[in-house]
């Protein structure tokens, strides 16, 4: 967009910018570069040192981005510099599973030939998402990045939001948005409590090297303990997304790397020929967090902050994308309107959009965890006869495939084709 | 302003303006209205006057007047366009709300306790008069619109919405919106003063203005939104008029 460059200053009250984006992860970068997009100024700030964000060994993590999500970085001009590091899911196979099992038997499988929109998605490695958003934000005028500081304080008032760094420096906006994770501190300050609860399982992350290629498919597979995932990262390698119970998880994480292999090996039986560690390993406690309000006065929350996720179904970060479209597509339309972005008519429609989408995914991935992760014999068979019936069904499995890429439901702007 | 007010004074005007600016308040049928108003009444005045809303302030140098403005829920956003941006209200007590309000979100606009035919009477003049839900409140329809066109410039262009006539809006707007919803008091409306697009342009060509357009404010009840229609002009709905001679 060739706007001149915006007056975030009104009269009568002088901002720093538009916006105040509290945490410079990928939803509050990509956030910034939507709203620049929309003609809004922002300031992001973020703890983390910027070379620390601009790290670009492969630390092992990498995202399964919707196709949904893929077209919203397309528009916001980041798809170029991701293209060439992005791996195609071109199928995702679902397997119930049991540990030593050979895991071949194949309940429901997803092909993306049966959609025409293209692939479900993509797979990118963190350190290229952050990279390429890094230099995008740069590149922004609209956007100024404060790296290595965090926020102290922060106060809303009828004009505008402030905040006060830990250094001492203060910074205004019209509107503050909390885009700090899952123990979001914006969230907290605003008296915004939460809902939530442990599942006592951790996800153990790492990425793999292969012997043998993997076709662009994704595998999930239903293990007793919890799900394991494989999900193709470029050339032979994938990126291994695995539950187990929490203490049994770190007993395993503390094991060498050759003994670690040993424990993942016989989850998923021998399709991929040998397997090694690719990157650094990784836990995350598993648990649901729901903020109980999703805006306050002159604030919103977006991302984990507003609801952090089973990653069951590598929705954490789409969501979050999601969440990022429908704001920017609110704020696009209120500001052609003249509207006040930070008013609670315009925050709370952004809030009423998602919050429905997202307590309904949030049940869903919690039920289907609780459904999967378990040996009972009686639930071993419904789900298999339930896997094979939507097998059956190619109008029902067009509507997962299409879950699956994020294409169901209202689509903000940024997530058209 | 001068600065001799009262300050327990402003204090009662902006806790006034909050329950004006409240959308789940007493105004909520209004704020539920409102995106899409703005949405007809910015799309209009960008056509006529060959703005681009994709731009900053694109209003800028448009004189705007609001009648019937209440706490200002169309004059904040037509300033925060860039527009200049005057609104008149016949109820005395909403100008000071109106004006706390405008003061706490940074925007100047000139606030008057007066009305169209007064204000007229002075001879000022505007690119673009807003008249939304005001004429199925007045007396003389036809001497309040050869107010609101004497208003105009040459050129100049009026929006007006208000409610149709007939049982649908009657059983909508009277029996839905002020007895089963209670969005308004009872009594806010008097259906025989309801007025049929067709009696209104009429009207609107009595005073001399050439209507260009017309809409309807259609209400979904599972989405709970308004949306602007090209058909459905049976209940709320809005025009648009030129005054010639540009």
């Amino acid at each position: 967009m060739d706007n001149p460059a915006p007056r975030a200053i009104v009269r009568g009250m002088e901002h720093d910018s538009d916006i105040l984006i509290a945490g410079g992860g990928l939803n509050g970068l990509t956030l910034a570069l939507a709203a620049a997009q929309a003609g809004l100024s922002s300031t992001v700030v973020d703890a983390l040192p910027e070379a620390a964000a601009r790290a670009t060994n492969f630390d092992g993590r990498a995202y399964a981005l919707a196709l949904a999500s893929q077209r919203m970085l397309a528009r916001l001009g980041l798809w170029e510099a991701l293209r060439a590091d992005a791996q195609p899911m071109l199928d995702i196979k679902v397997t119930d599973g049991r540990v030593g099992d050979s895991a071949v038997f194949l309940g429901l499988h997803f092909d993306h030939a049966e959609i025409e929109e293209g692939p479900m998605g993509f797979m990118v490695e963190d350190r290229y998402l952050r990279r390429a958003l890094l230099s995008a934000v740069e590149a922004e005028a609209r956007v100024t990045l404060l790296s290595g500081t965090r926020i102290a304080g922060q106060e809303v008032l009828p004009q505008g939001a402030t905040v006060t760094l830990e250094d001492g420096r203060g910074l205004s906006a019209r509107v503050l948005i909390g885009a700090d994770g899952r123990s979001s501190g914006t969230a907290q300050r605003a008296g915004i409590t939460r809902t939530g609860w442990g599942y006592g399982q951790t996800a153990l992350v790492c990425a793999i090297a292969h012997e043998l290629p993997h076709n662009g498919v994704a595998h999930q597979f239903f293990m007793p303990p919890g799900p394991l995932a494989i999900l193709p990262l470029t050339g032979n390698r994938s990126s291994i997304v695995w539950s187990e119970r929490e203490g049994f998880a770190q007993e395993i994480n503390a094991l060498s790397d050759e003994k670690y292999l040993q424990v993942l090996r016989p989850r998923f039986g021998d399709f991929l020929g040998e397997i090694s560690l690719a990157g650094e390993r990784f836990t995350y406690p598993l648990g649901l967090t729901l903020a109980n309000s999703w805006t306050a006065d002159r604030l919103a929350l977006v991302g984990d902050a507003a609801h952090g996720m089973h990653p069951i179904a590598g929705q954490g970060l789409n969501a979050g994308l999601r969440d990022i479209a429908a704001l920017a597509h609110v704020w696009h339309h209120a500001a052609r309107r003249g509207e006040d972005i930070a008013s609670p008519q315009v925050l709370g429609r952004y809030a009423e959009w998602r919050r429905f989408d997202t307590a309904t995914l949030a049940a869903g991935t919690d039920l289907f965890n609780r459904l999967y992760s378990n040996d009972n014999p009686l639930l071993r068979m419904g789900r298999d006869l339930g896997m094979a019936a939507v097998n059956r069904l190619p109008g029902l499995r067009r509507a997962f495939i299409r879950e699956a890429a994020g294409l169901n439901g209202d689509l903000p702007d940024l997530m058209r084709a | 302003m001068t600065t001799t007010v009262d300050p327990s004074e402003i204090a009662k005007f902006e806790a006034m303006a909050a329950e004006w600016w409240d959308p789940n308040g007493k105004f909520k049928p209004l704020h539920m209205l409102n995106p899409c108003r703005l949405d007809y009444i910015t799309t209009q005045i960008a056509e006529e006057f060959d703005r681009d809303l994709g731009t900053e302030r694109p209003f800028e140098g448009l004189h705007i007047l609001d009648i019937g403005c209440g706490g200002g829920l169309l004059c904040e956003p037509m300033a925060r366009l860039g527009a200049t941006v005057v609104g008149v209200d016949a109820a005395e007590r909403n100008i000071p709300v109106a004006q706390a309000h405008a003061r706490q979100s940074g925007l100047e606009i000139d606030y008057r306790h007066t009305t169209a035919e007064d204000l007229a009477a002075t001879g000022a003049a505007f690119d673009a008069v807003l008249n939304m839900e005001v004429v199925e409140h007045v007396a003389d329809p036809a001497a309040y619109l050869a107010a609101c066109c004497a208003l105009l410039k040459p050129g100049g262009l009026h929006i007006c919405s208000t409610i149709n006539r007939n049982p649908k809006s009657f059983a909508m707007a009277i029996v839905g919106a002020e007895y089963v919803m209670r969005w308004l008091p009872k009594g806010t409306h008097e259906w025989s003063k309801f007025i049929t697009p067709d009696e209104l342009f009429a009207l609107i060509e009595g005073a001399g203005m050439q209507p260009v357009d017309r809409k309807g404010f259609q209400f979904n009840p599972v989405t709970w939104q308004w949306r602007l229609s090209d058909r459905d002009l049976s209940v709320n709905y809005v025009t648009a008029a030129l005054k010639p001679g540009a």
